[in-house]
């Protein structure tokens, strides 16, 4: 079964169940250092990508830092 | 030195020997980019939080700066409240910092902050235990808000962001300087050196930019020249300048001219 999910402002169908499995599924490594994620507006501490869980409809960023003033 | 002692900018308990804030975008490549900060002497970098690209690949500007610098993450970009505490608790998770440079930009023509959700969002950055250091307009009843709040700095803009036009308001800055017991830190606006060196002359404690070293035809050049300007216009400040006068007062005196 698939669901749809909203990846950075992009919206797709996916079967991904946890923010580890939708990172593996979009080839980004999740021991990469200074990556942060949030579903529906709250931060997700990385301890907890294993476990929590991804719902239909949810909203979630991937964030990293990047040249800034 | 001054006194023998070290000069040092202190903010929410961490102390820098360097009175530069300095940015990380828009050089012209990643090496000219860690050269010219190098150079500045600056200690402390901001950098924005972005969604990763999807696309994947980049080496991230962190990778360069981390260890060698105090990353300063910021929210630039963001437009309200919300956002600009998400992108601060993403920061925090991402850098594992709980400093902020605090931007809620209003308005995309004049890059001008929205007063209403920047005072929002500190304050629940504060209650939420960041280190909150906002970008504000140079008005002092905004500035003395954000201090009240419990913000650990106060960066009124000299001028909108990138315009290079200086400190276009030395008389609201004087008035923000007398009133503000958190370090004051000029932010945006900067264009040259003597920019740099007013604000400091005024009384700040610090001057942060960016396109001003990393969009100079030498951006490493200039990074040294806003490192001796902080440096020369701290050191005037501290020592007193002269006041103003409408007429001349010779400097050697005029016993024993010839000719008389």
């Amino acid at each position: 079964m698939s669901w749809t999910i909203s990846v950075n402002g992009e919206v797709k169908s996916s079967t991904v169940e946890t923010i580890a499995e939708l990172l593996a599924a979009e080839g980004i490594d999740p021991a990469a250092q200074f990556l942060a994620v949030a579903i529906n507006g709250d931060v997700v501490p990385r301890s907890k990508w294993l476990a929590a869980k991804i719902r239909s409809g949810d909203a979630i960023e991937i964030v990293t830092p990047a040249p800034g003033g | 030195m001054v006194n023998g002692q070290k000069d040092r900018l202190t903010i929410a308990g961490k102390s820098f020997d360097s009175r530069l804030l300095i940015g990380s975008a828009t050089y012209p490549n990643s090496q000219i980019m860690l050269d010219s900060i190098r150079a500045s002497r600056a200690q402390i970098v901001t950098v924005a939080i972005r969604r990763v690209s999807l696309e994947g690949g980049a080496e991230t500007v962190v990778d360069l700066l981390s260890g060698e610098f105090h990353i300063l993450p910021n929210t630039a970009g963001c437009y309200t409240a919300r956002d600009a505490v998400l992108t601060a608790q993403l920061a925090r998770e991402a850098l594992k910092t709980n400093w902020v440079k605090l931007e809620v930009i209003g308005d995309r023509e004049t890059l001008y902050p929205d007063a209403e959700h920047l005072l929002q969002a500190a304050e629940d950055l504060v209650e939420d235990g960041f280190i909150v250091m906002p970008y504000c307009t140079d008005d002092p009843i905004l500035c003395r808000k954000l201090e009240d709040i419990g913000c650990a700095a106060i960066m009124p803009l000299g001028s909108p962001i990138g315009s290079g036009m200086g400190v276009v308001n030395p008389y609201n800055l004087e008035i923000i300087r007398a009133q503000t017991s958190v370090p004051l830190i000029v932010d945006a606006g900067i264009g040259t050196a003597s920019d740099a060196a007013l604000a400091m002359e005024l009384g700040c404690d610090g001057v942060m930019l960016a396109s001003a070293v990393a969009k100079a035809r030498d951006p490493i050049g200039m990074a040294n020249a806003m490192r001796h300007a902080i440096e020369g216009g701290r050191l005037a400040h501290l020592s007193g300048r002269i006041p103003r006068k409408r007429h001349a007062e010779a400097s050697s005196s005029q016993r024993g001219v010839i000719g008389t």
